[in-house]
């Protein structure tokens, strides 16, 4: 099969997977959510935790617990990181600094997962096991947990009742994430992925040197980052290392498991709306700009234009042998339409072209399908945008799913679309405007810019991978890209249960025949247009200045 | 206003969640895991899947390692993994890729003052400089596009008169090559070209790559020449192995197709047809070209 060929197949088998799996993986979240029975062990936990299981919350009350339950993982996860040397150690490390503390605390409770430390020699394994992959698992919980709500404000009226964030989080967490895991994190050890507590050991090998053999329980972790969406490695190199990522199709794995439950909520939302067709709209978009992103990456990829893939005669630089470079701009490509983050291939090393399309998938929003839960929720609120839009075109108040989009809807939606942009960007310019700064780039010229925009991009948006050349463990850094991870997470999510507090109170409004059908072609291509639109105007600026003055040039 | 305010009691529920949560997901399932893979046959793949070789352990099959000698040469009965940016290369307690980008091509030159002073290598310079390093160790052409005869960046600083890159040319530097080096090119534009020197500032001049007349297709594959995103490859492509196999035999003192029947037992294509790229695992054969034809 010639190379062009293997990788058509690469992704054809992925979206055939994922299309297969998407409506039974849909149907069992709307299932398990919309639920009313608690499972004894649930129950159990719930008693000890003090929490009323059966106690309906206001989409106030439900954004509380949000913020208490983050902000007290929050300051858990820091404490764990700093007093880590008084753990159980299986190789010597020194407690983190309070500024990369920070800065790895916020990183894994908003689900960015992005990295200022290297796994191998910054991190114990207790800390590692019990810190990072539990929140490997309750901040993907969490963003799931945020998109049902407002998925229950379309399709419940007259109330102000949102759900109990608690049963939601307790439900996603045990019967989505956990079972899911560990079926793969067994079949991950059977690859080859390292799963033990041993202490680093030295090796002679072949011509007599030393190696250091590293070891760690990573298979258990590796699943998680992927399916949460997360993306933190276990080492520094991420899915690159051959203990992270072993062959082949542990690669096809773990593209397929970081973008199973996005591409499958869309289905769960259609579910619980009680009309699966709009679900269909929703992942329709999803899955063309998927698609489109997919082909500009291997194409700029494997046509490799620019000074130094010419000279190579590819792109190969910063890919590993096994996954060659088609497979891996597919792996770049869904890690960064997703917010994972995860990286099996370097993005700085990439193509000017091929590195535009990573950011411009950012930049998104990351909708496309986006991260566990964040994903939806930020397509339904483009999809409320785009209502409206087409609402004013016709000179009718607008609706969706029943629903009245008025004064009060719409700012909430406004100011959920500004305030990535307003933090990627302004972060951006303070970083470029203070010449200590500067001096972090590793590559110079248009390049360099692009490695910081990338960096803010990439923590408001809660993705987490990098164009890792730019040094960022300095207390600046750590700083200024914790606070921009943690704004661009929770920001957008209080003016998401706001949309949805807004929507559940009201009466529905009878379809009529001036309503926009929106599980239509014709609402797909508007939801995609405006989706582009936005993100185009927003950011093109900066584009122009980073990657496109470099690849044009 | 009271109910904007985080009340204490969702704040201790929160903990007492958390607390919990970390039981079950933090210890409870990683252990259990860590237990599943305890059973024979997951083991030695959950312990690092070592290779054993005439009777010692002599590393990781998924790791790559160095097969150079103390003055850190390529030893000859070796075949050569690609370069690595991990540490001093394959050092898995610093795993890291290059992290250059496509138009890094400009080197910052040592300092003659300061005493071994390499500077720092663009990563064009890196290729070229690998490329010829490789063509002179195995008997082929190291030539690349965009690269100079000694294997480094062909890349011109060109000064105008001005406004811009407009008006005449004035001046030209070769901005990669500098003390005993003879210009890649004699002149460009009429305007001859000059070596950079350390510490001139170049910043006005336009930078002009020069393509060259090498093949698109050089002879030195393209994973010889480039680092890896892991630092830790373990493989290599089939056409990195092949052009080793003649220099790798008469180090061995056996014939071609001996080394070549060792290779193709640790080959590998597509798996399934699609999934990656062919490959050889540089470890394991090397360790079986060790226990088959010893070297002394």
């Amino acid at each position: 099969m010639s190379s062009s060929w293997a990788v058509i197949v690469f992704i054809a088998t992925l979206i055939a997977a994922l299309a297969l799996v998407h409506k039974p993986l849909g149907d069992y979240m709307a299932h398990t959510l919309e639920s009313t029975r608690h499972a004894r062990v649930e129950r159990v936990l719930y008693r000890t935790g003090g929490v009323d299981p059966d106690a309906e919350q206001s989409w106030g009350r439900y954004l509380r617990a949000v913020l208490a339950f983050s902000g007290v993982s929050l300051v858990f996860l820091y404490i764990f990181m700093r007093v880590q040397h008084h753990f159980w150690p299986p190789y010597d490390v020194p407690g983190m600094s309070a500024d990369q503390a920070w800065n790895t605390a916020t990183s894994f409770v908003t689900n960015t997962n992005w990295q200022s430390y290297s796994g191998e020699n910054a991190l114990g394994y207790v800390v590692q096991m019990a810190g990072l992959a539990v929140q490997n698992f309750l901040s993907a919980a969490v963003g799931i947990a945020v998109a049902i709500a407002l998925v229950r404000g379309f399709a419940r009226s007259n109330t102000n009742r949102l759900g109990n964030f608690w049963v939601d989080l307790t439900r996603i967490s045990l019967r989505v994430l956990l079972p899911i895991s560990i079926l793969f994190a067994i079949v991950f050890v059977g690859a080859g992925m390292v799963q033990n507590l041993h202490h680093y050991a030295d090796l002679q090998t072949l011509t007599g040197g030393t190696q250091t053999l590293t070891g760690g329980p990573v298979a258990s972790q590796e699943v998680i980052k992927e399916l949460g969406t997360n993306g933190g490695g276990f080492y520094n190199v991420n899915s690159a290392h051959p203990f992270e990522n072993p062959t082949t199709w542990t690669n096809w794995l773990q593209i397929f498991l970081l973008l199973a439950i996005s591409f499958s909520l869309p289905r769960t939302f259609g579910k619980i709306v009680g009309d699966k067709r709009q679900g269909y709209a929703i992942v329709s978009v999803m899955a063309l700009l998927f698609v489109l992103s997919l082909g500009l990456n291997v194409a700029a990829q494997t046509v490799h234009h620019g000074t130094v893939p010419t000279a190579v005669g590819s792109s190969a630089e910063g890919t590993d042998t096994r996954f060659g470079v088609p497979d891996s701009a597919v792996f770049a490509t869904g890690t960064t339409l997703t917010s994972t983050g995860a990286v099996d291939s370097f993005h700085d090393s990439y193509t000017s072209l091929g590195g535009a399309t990573l950011l411009l998938n950012m930049m998104l929003g990351e909708i496309a399908p986006g991260g566990t839960g964040s994903g939806l929720y930020g397509m339904l609120v483009l999809a409320v945008l785009s209502v409206f839009i087409a609402g004013l075109m016709v000179g009718r108040t607008p609706e969706y799913l029943g629903k009245k989009l008025a004064a009060r809807e719409m700012k909430f939606a406004s100011l959920y679309i500004l305030t990535t942009p307003l933090v990627a960007l302004v972060g951006t310019a303070a970083a470029m405007a203070l010449p200590g700064e500067r001096a972090s780039m590793l590559n110079s010229g248009a390049h360099g810019l692009s490695e910081v925009l990338y960096a803010f991009t990439s923590a408001a948006n809660n993705n987490g991978s990098a164009f890792a050349g730019i040094s960022v463990n300095t207390v600046w850094y750590n700083t200024a890209l914790g606070l921009a991870m943690l704004i661009g997470r929770f920001l957008p999510m209080v003016f998401v249960l706001g949309l949805a507090g807004s929507l559940a109170r009201q009466k529905p409004v009878p379809a009529s025949e001036g309503t926009l059908p929106t599980h239509r072609l014709l609402f797909v291509g508007l939801l995609t247009s405006v989706t582009l639109i936005v993100v185009a105007l927003t950011y093109f600026p900066a584009l122009a200045l980073g990657p496109l003055a470099e690849g044009l040039h | 206003m009271r109910s904007m305010i985080i009340s204490l009691r969702t704040l201790l529920a929160s903990l007492r969640m958390l607390l919990l949560f970390t039981v079950i997901l933090g210890i409870a399932y990683p252990l259990a895991i860590t237990a599943v893979a305890q059973i024979p046959g997951l083991k030695s793949r959950a312990d690092g899947s070592l290779l054993t070789s005439q009777g010692k352990v002599v590393g990781s099959k998924l790791l790559g390692q160095n097969f150079l000698d103390d003055k850190g040469a390529p030893l000859p009965q070796y075949f050569q993994s690609r370069p690595s940016a991990a540490g001093d290369g394959y050092d898995p307690t610093a795993t890291s890729a290059s992290n250059l980008g496509p138009e890094s091509i400009v080197d910052t030159l040592p300092d003659p003052s300061v005493k071994d002073d390499t500077g720092t290598q663009s990563l064009l310079t890196q290729v070229c400089s690998r490329s010829l390093a490789v063509g002179e160790l195995d008997g082929v052409s190291g030539a690349r596009p965009f690269c100079t005869p000694d294997g480094v960046g062909a890349v011109l600083g060109v000064f105008w008169s001005g406004p811009g890159y407009h008006g005449t040319v004035t001046r030209v530097v070769s901005l990669d090559q500098s003390g005993t080096a003879t210009p890649f090119l004699a002149t460009y534009r009429g305007v001859k070209v000059e070596l950079a020197k350390f510490g001139e500032n170049y910043a006005k001049a336009q930078v002009v790559p020069i393509r060259g007349t090498a093949p698109a297709h050089p002879a030195v594959p393209a994973d010889a020449v480039t680092a890896s995103g892991s630092g830790l490859d373990p493989e290599i492509s089939p056409a990195y192995a092949s052009i080793q196999l003649a220099r790798v035999a008469s180090a061995r003192g056996i014939s071609v197709a001996q080394v070549q029947a060792v290779v193709a037992k640790f080959s590998k294509g597509r798996d399934l047809g699609f999934l990656g790229e062919p490959r050889v695992n540089v470890l394991q054969l090397n360790a079986a070209l060790d226990a088959q034809y010893p070297t002394k």
